[in-house]
């Protein structure tokens, strides 16, 4: 099922591949429905990953249950095993709110809280960190910086975030997921309800980011995904059906169901 | 993470929080129970004196210490039911015009100037009612009344008597007044749920706005309807104020004319209430009261059940 | 005539007289608010606000004392009725949206909301009045408190089930226990809606006279003490009306004017200030 991704890339001796997230066996039901069926896949540490797929494969599905978000519907069931950092993050002895520190999320449609810029950095940071004024606002500076927003909003810090445009309040959402300094950021479709140029901003970001976190991203722009990524895995119908380097999977996909998807006979 | 963690002080606050709210809601259905509770309980001694006579004796009889609810229960179902029947036609013709006639711009001030009406306190209508509107009533409008439907026959008999101004059908001139906010308000709601392509398609085959209200928004929107109107009718029944500055607090009965004076289980608590002295006259207001509280309740539970019906056809919250 | 032309006719008919309604409707408003303005304003004058009500016999006074005993009243009840129903519509939004008692809760709640306000004070007068011994300002304040729980129930569940799941969610992705989720994120995002329905419960209760009859009954005193009768503006409004005397029925009206210019100020201002925080 999946492909032997040592063999393909074994990293260089700089930065190490090391797997960070790891499916074994995982299945997922909505009530009575089977969503994702025996997923068995690796994220690497520090590289970007697309979820790839045609509308309704479980790709979001897929993102949402590493930082256990599914969690707040009842009826939504996972099981089988979802390794972070070694550790079985299904397991219900593990504390979802510090779960939630280390794996943060940026969603699809820009959500500021009601709140000025500044507070909407820091509510993260004051859930998990006891921080001075002084290191808060320099926490708040790092955070907007990273996501190349600092410039724009240095002098309105004050300002509530839903004054800001659509692209800078997604970059806001961006810096307040980096705030708490999480080791993953999950994002899911992030630019989908953006402008092009805003699209290119985030982009970019998401190049830089991918030096200090491990990033996985949900897309239905396959040239997005071929842009940014790493490592893509293409999903249809809840299985996953190919994993590998990004340029492999695009160039020279291993199996007819990718390639067909890829030169855009369906969906 | 490598071993189980020992709970996060986050998740005391959530069970706290989550109780606490809780507690809250909770306490809101015990209020209705204690009101049911301290009724029964206040009203005992009359329950046990009077029993079941209680509802069909029309003697009110204070200095004698013997009561009964016939009269105050027939002031509250007759002004109630005179308000619905002036109330309920003009609620259809408002609701009509706000989501058929009205040009878009108008219906927002308009549909407030209508709220605002249910905005006005009771006490307003009252004094209003009494001050300016009954001197009127019984110069102009009940002796025409009287010339009129009083000389029909059978239906005359309700607009017979000397022309007093306060009296039973003042008092539920004034109700249907007040009640037509609730019951246009919610006729207009659930009128403007009916989807649009349903009407479409009528309008498409050449009917008249007329033609497609009557025959279908009305039958799709019947229940919520329903539902609006027996909220109207459960304001009705409980509406104290105004229906004793007009319903001229006489506890005998006299007839069936609606221009005599009558009283309500309201109005009858609001005058008399304070000032009386025995145990079984303040045992016996408080069952009038528990009496109110029974019929409004079942009154307004049937709207809420009507309402939910319909809800449950749109798939939205009223 | 033919089939077209009576239909017409027909339709012409109902939509007359639906006109004929919404007129009629406007008619009682626009009668009633100037009555009360005409009536009210040539009772105004600096005395309403400096004297105290009449006693029996004497026809000089203001209403000083009934409205010092009404805010008091009403700032109260609704200091003791908002954060019980805040929490049990956040309970409802939050919690209970598809349990039993959530659904119970909602069903009682809209129950209450329409109940006669005077089994509210019934209700109030066997459980404190009956058991303390005497009428007091504080029985007028349960009261009215009893009344003001139901509205804000009703308006905290609605205005928070429109704040949309993204937005807690990404709360909740930040990694933030749900207490906090609610109150620091959802609640602040439907302030203004929840803010608005107290403005509307304490528009209710300021012109409640049913409740205070046999709860805070009203004096002719000035009087701030909650543990006695208090004077306010409804239950003087009732008395001064019924009675023979042009002076106090002068009053009335006065007292009148001022509660539904309060009362309608404040539902005005609340639909006018709603519609502005949501056209963002």
């Amino acid at each position: 099922m999946m492909n032997d991704t040592n063999e393909v890339l074994a990293g260089t001796a700089v930065d190490p591949l090391e797997v960070q997230i790891a499916f074994r066996n995982f299945d997922f039901h909505y009530g009575s429905y089977h969503a994702l069926k025996n997923i068995n896949l690796e994220i690497f540490k520090r590289r970007v990953t697309a979820f790839i797929g045609p509308s309704g494969c479980g790709k979001s599905t897929l993102l949402r249950t590493i930082n256990r978000m599914y969690d707040l519907y009842p009826e939504q069931r996972a099981s089988g095993e979802l390794l972070l950092d070694g550790d079985n993050i299904l397991e219900r002895s593990v504390d979802v709110n510090e779960l939630r520190a280390k794996v943060g999320m940026v969603f699809q449609k820009p959500t500021p809280f009601p709140m000025s810029i500044y507070d909407n950095i820091t509510f993260g940071v004051g859930l998990h960190e006891r921080l001075n004024k002084g290191q808060l606002e320099e926490r708040v500076e790092w955070a907007l910086r990273k996501a190349a927003l600092w410039d724009e909003v240095k002098d309105k810090l004050k300002q509530s975030g839903m004054s800001l445009s659509g692209g800078q309040q997604q970059r806001l959402c961006i810096a307040r997921g980096i705030a708490v300094k999480p080791e993953v950021l999950l994002l899911d479709e992030p630019t989908s309800a953006l402008d092009p140029i805003s699209t290119m901003r985030v982009e970019e970001l998401i190049n830089e980011l991918k030096e200090e976190f491990t990033i996985v991203i949900v897309t239905h722009n396959m040239q997005q995904a071929a842009r940014i990524s790493d490592y893509t895995a293409y999903m249809y119908l809840g299985e996953l059906i190919e994993f590998g380097v990004t340029d492999q999977i695009f160039i020279k996909p291993g199996k007819k169901q990718t390639e067909d998807y890829i030169t855009g006979r369906f969906g | 993470m490598t071993s189980p963690t020992p709970p996060h002080n986050s998740h005391f606050g959530d069970w706290l929080f989550a109780n606490l709210t809780r507690l809250f809601a909770v306490l809101t259905l015990l209020t209705l129970i204690g009101i049911l509770i301290s009724l029964i309980v206040g009203s005992w001694p009359a329950i046990e004196r009077f029993g079941f006579g209680f509802l069909t004796s029309g003697e009110w009889n204070p200095p004698m210490d013997r009561f009964g609810a016939l009269i105050p229960v027939y002031g509250t179902l007759v002004t109630s039911l005179v308000a619905l029947v002036i109330a309920v036609p003009v609620s259809f013709g408002i609701a009509l015009f706000l989501t058929e006639l009205s040009p878009p711009w108008l219906r927002r001030p308009l549909g407030t100037a209508i709220e605002l009406l249910a905005a006005i306190p009771s006490i307003v209508y009252g004094m209003w009612g009494l001050l300016v509107f009954v001197p009127i009533f019984s110069q102009y409008v009940q002796p025409l009344l009287a010339s009129t439907l009083g000389n029909v026959p059978l239906l005359g008999m309700l607009f017979t008597g000397a022309p007093l101004g306060i009296g039973i059908l003042a008092a539920s001139v004034i109700l249907a007044i007040m009640i037509i906010p609730f019951i246009a308000s919610v006729m207009r709601d659930v009128f403007e749920v009916t989807p649009p392509m349903l009407k479409e398609s009528a309008y498409g085959v050449g009917a008249t706005t007329w033609e497609v209200v009557w025959n279908v928004v009305w039958p799709y929107t019947r229940v919520g309807v329903v539902g609006g109107i027996m909220l109207g009718l459960g304001r009705a029944l409980g509406e104290t104020m105004a229906v004793t500055f007009l319903i001229g607090n006489m506890n005998v009965f006299t007839g069936v004319s609606l221009f005599l004076p009558g009283n309500s289980i309201a109005s009858a608590l609001a005058n008399e209430f304070a000032e009386a002295e025995s145990p079984i006259y303040t045992a016996s207001l408080i069952e009038l009261g528990l009496l109110l509280f029974v019929i409004t309740f079942i009154v307004l539970s049937l709207s809420k059940l009507l309402l939910l019906r319909m809800n449950r056809q749109e798939g939205t919250r009223t | 005539m033919t089939l077209y032309q009576r239909r017409r006719l027909v339709n012409q008919l109902a939509l007359g007289l639906s006109l004929a309604a919404m007129v009629f409707g406007l008619f009682w408003l626009g009668w009633i608010l100037f009555t009360v303005i005409d009536l009210g304003i040539s009772g105004l004058s600096l005395r309403l606000f400096t004297e105290m009500t009449p006693p029996p016999g004497s026809s000089e006074g203001g209403l000083i004392n009934a409205i010092v005993g009404s805010l008091i009243m009403v700032g109260l009840a609704t200091a003791i009725g908002t954060p019980v129903g805040i929490m049990a519509g956040i309970y409802l939004a939050e919690y209970g949206r598809n349990t039993w008692l959530g659904s119970a809760t909602r069903f009682i709640n809209d129950i209450l909301l329409s109940a006669p306000s005077i089994i509210i004070g019934l209700f109030v007068y066997a459980v404190y009045v009956a058991q303390v011994g005497k009428f007091s300002g504080f029985a007028g304040v349960l009261a009215l408190a009893l009344i003001v729980v139901p509205v804000v129930i009703r308006t905290t569940e609605n205005m928070l089930q429109l704040v949309p799941n993204s937005l807690r969610e990404a709360a909740f992705a930040l990694g933030a226990p749900k207490w906090a989720v609610i109150l620091q994120v959802t609640l602040r995002a439907s302030a203004a809606g929840v803010v608005t329905g107290i403005l509307l419960a304490v528009a209710r209760i300021s012109g409640e006279t049913a409740p205070l009859l046999f709860t805070a009954l009203s004096s002719q005193f000035w009087s701030v003490n909650l543990n006695e009768p208090m004077a306010n503006l409804p239950v003087t409004i009732f008395k001064f009306a019924m009675s023979p005397f042009k002076d106090w029925q002068e009053l009335a009206w006065a007292g009148v004017f001022l509660i539904t210019l309060g009362v309608l100020g404040l539902n005005i201002a609340t639909r006018v200030v709603f519609r502005e925080k949501h056209k963002l």
